[in-house]
């Protein structure tokens, strides 16, 4: 906000005249969206907290229950089976996917790789084929009836386990959603890299620092602040799982419950059970607890940058 | 598929750029095989999608998966039947896409560059509220939206219509902050006072003079909008009833669900071929326009 020496402001106008003006060209851009995003993400939120508030009952039709629903939320086995399934997807999935995203980035970068172009746009495309398309051509994959694991067995003599049966789902979930994203968290650490002046790393280099040495205290602290933002992004995304489990229960419908995921659930509860004001409730929990340990992680990871 | 696709790079290697140190590092094996091993990762499973799509319903149970069938190469016959099939409704759900696409995508992504040029370089009243409203809304998962905007759509009658699609894809708060940091830097504040004292209206200054340098940005953002919007399946699986307004994503998986159902046709090669099709069709997008992306994408990480 330097004022440049050719164009000095028009007029000597006070402050706050101007910055009421200003105001108003400023919100002749930002005002378009901000309608939009009250009707498609505030409203629905106030609406969602209304709806958690009441119950329709037999008798008396819709009644306000207070934080009834809540109560019932909170007692719910099967709303937390889910949140610990997304839980442990989490703990696992993530760290692996953000992991192996993170040692291309550095490979990328590192100026050694042979065919760099190649490797980025090869690695990146999986994160242009659709959630659904991914998750049918996987779910084929795993398949019994003409899926690669089959035809493994069958011609290779190998017993591979079925990747759909109950105790392997989920992680077979969790490899569909590393096969998708590995890509585009590579991206994100990659532009990071890019901006890091190279002038760092020779000058470490002649302090006798290795290659290591250099990414563990230079570039991995230079792009704290893409790791968070990915862990986030990471984070949100596991919470709301839906569209892997929702297309594989076609094929395994034994080993993906109604309850599998938090989503599913309030998706279930509103469209099977047509219980509009629990579900509402489940899905104000849910963003809760998104929002908390989004936030912890936020915090934690800016806390240590200083 | 490593050896064919490392050799040509081998060949051509790095070109001999003298400026920097005198002794420049050379490229590592190990570390292009280990990458190889990801490439591989990544695309075993598209190879595995074209290989298929070369099928017929019974090649596909009779061969193994990686390899091609001893059968007639079905692909072309694949192709026409996933556009007629079911009187050609894969037409009718690629339509769909692309409107919803166009008008989500689209509308997204202009709705996201005029916030975004707003939030970077105006001071205004109001500003940090705006900034904590849309930092609190994105922590919450847009799925948990989905819901009650079903609920609240389904009064207001717009369920089954395209429009219960496109207007919450109208919103895309990455897309926003991503034009953010990009117009911050890519606008010279300077350019806009010039433009102000020659006494051009914000909107002329802001078409004539912003739009052609916020160019890679938009399509960056245009891009991750366009993503998002096909990637959609859960919204139009709530919000439409009628097999006509399906996207793709509903239909083929609608496709797919039909061999389970008593009586339902298995169609798994024309699952397959659709695909196959909707894969190309945003894949040869993303190809086409990387430059831009790409270049974007590196701006925007600039600000963090």
């Amino acid at each position: 906000m330097a004022v440049p020496q050719l164009a000095a402001p028009p007029a000597v106008s006070p402050g706050g005249v101007r910055r009421k003006r200003r105001s108003y060209r400023a919100w002749q851009f930002v005002g378009p969206f901000m309608i939009v995003f009250a009707l498609v993400f505030l409203a629905p939120i106030a609406y969602s907290i209304y709806l958690s508030l009441y119950r329709n009952r037999l008798i008396g039709g819709n009644a306000f229950v207070g934080l009834d629903n809540y109560r019932q939320a909170l007692e719910d086995s099967q709303f937390w089976s889910a949140v610990g399934r997304v839980g442990l997807f989490l703990v696992v999935q993530v760290p692996i996917m953000l992991f192996l995203a993170l040692l291309v980035a550095l490979a990328l970068d590192s100026g050694r790789l042979y065919g760099k172009s190649f490797f980025r746009v090869t690695i990146f495309l999986p994160y242009a084929v659709p959630a659904v398309v991914a998750a049918l051509m996987w779910g084929f994959i795993y398949g019994s009836q003409f899926g690669l694991v089959g035809n493994l067995n069958d011609s290779l003599g190998w017993s591979l386990p079925d990747p759909l049966k109950p105790s392997l789902i989920l992680a077979s979930i969790g490899n569909i959603v590393t096969w998708e994203f590995i890509g585009y968290n590579m991206l994100i650490f990659y532009s990071a890299l890019q901006v890091v002046p190279k002038s760092l790393y020779e000058s470490a280099a002649i302090d006798g620092a290795g290659q290591f040495r250099i990414i563990r205290s230079i570039k991995l602290p230079a792009i704290r602040g893409a790791l968070v933002i990915a862990t986030i992004f990471s984070i949100i995304g596991s919470f709301q799982l839906f569209n892997e489990p929702a297309i594989l229960r076609n094929l395994a419908p034994n080993a993906i419950t109604t309850y599998f995921t938090p989503n599913f659930y309030a998706y279930s509860l509103t469209f099977s059970g047509q219980q509009f004001n629990y579900s509402a409730a489940v899905a104000v929990v849910m963003a809760v607890i998104t929002m908390i340990v989004a936030y912890v992680v936020q915090l934690r990871g800016t806390k240590e940058l200083g | 598929m490593t050896t064919t696709t490392v050799e040509p790079t081998v060949a051509k290697g790095r070109p001999p750029v003298t400026l920097s140190s005198k002794k420049r590092r050379k490229g590592s094996i190990t570390l292009t095989v280990l990458t190889s091993l990801m490439a591989l990762y990544a695309l075993v499973p598209l190879a595995w999608l074209l290989i298929n799509s070369t099928k017929t319903q019974d090649g596909l149970f009779s061969s193994f998966g990686l390899w091609f069938d001893d059968g007639p190469f079905a692909l072309f016959s694949n192709i026409a039947d996933t556009f007629t099939y079911d009187d050609g409704i894969f037409t009718r759900w690629l339509g769909n896409t692309l409107l919803y696409v166009v008008a989500g995508a689209g509308g997204a992504t202009f709705l996201a560059v005029l916030a975004g040029y707003g939030l970077a370089k105006f001071d205004f009243v109001g500003k940090k509220a705006v900034f904590a409203i849309v930092i609190g809304a994105v922590a919450v998962p847009p799925t948990a939206l989905a819901v009650p905007t079903f609920l609240m759509f389904s009064k207001m009658g717009l369920t089954n219509t395209p429009w219960a699609v496109i207007i919450p894809s109208l919103i895309s708060p990455f897309g926003l902050y991503l034009m953010w940091t990009f117009a911050a830097q890519a606008i010279p504040t300077e350019m806009l006072e010039a433009a102000r004292v020659d006494g051009a209206s914000e909107f002329r200054t802001f078409f004539r003079l912003s739009v052609p340098l916020l160019a890679p940005g938009i399509v960056t953002t245009l891009l991750f909008t366009m993503v998002a919007t096909m990637n959609n399946y859960f919204l139009p699986l709530i919000m439409l009833k009628d097999p006509d307004w399906y996207p793709l994503t509903v239909g083929l998986n609608a496709w797919n669900a039909q061999a389970a159902t008593a009586g339902g046709e298995a169609v798994f090669n024309l699952v397959i071929t659709g695909s196959l099709v909707t894969i190309v069709l945003l894949l040869g997008a993303f190809l086409l326009l990387q430059r831009y992306w790409q270049s974007g994408l590196a701006a925007g990480a600039v600000k963090e």
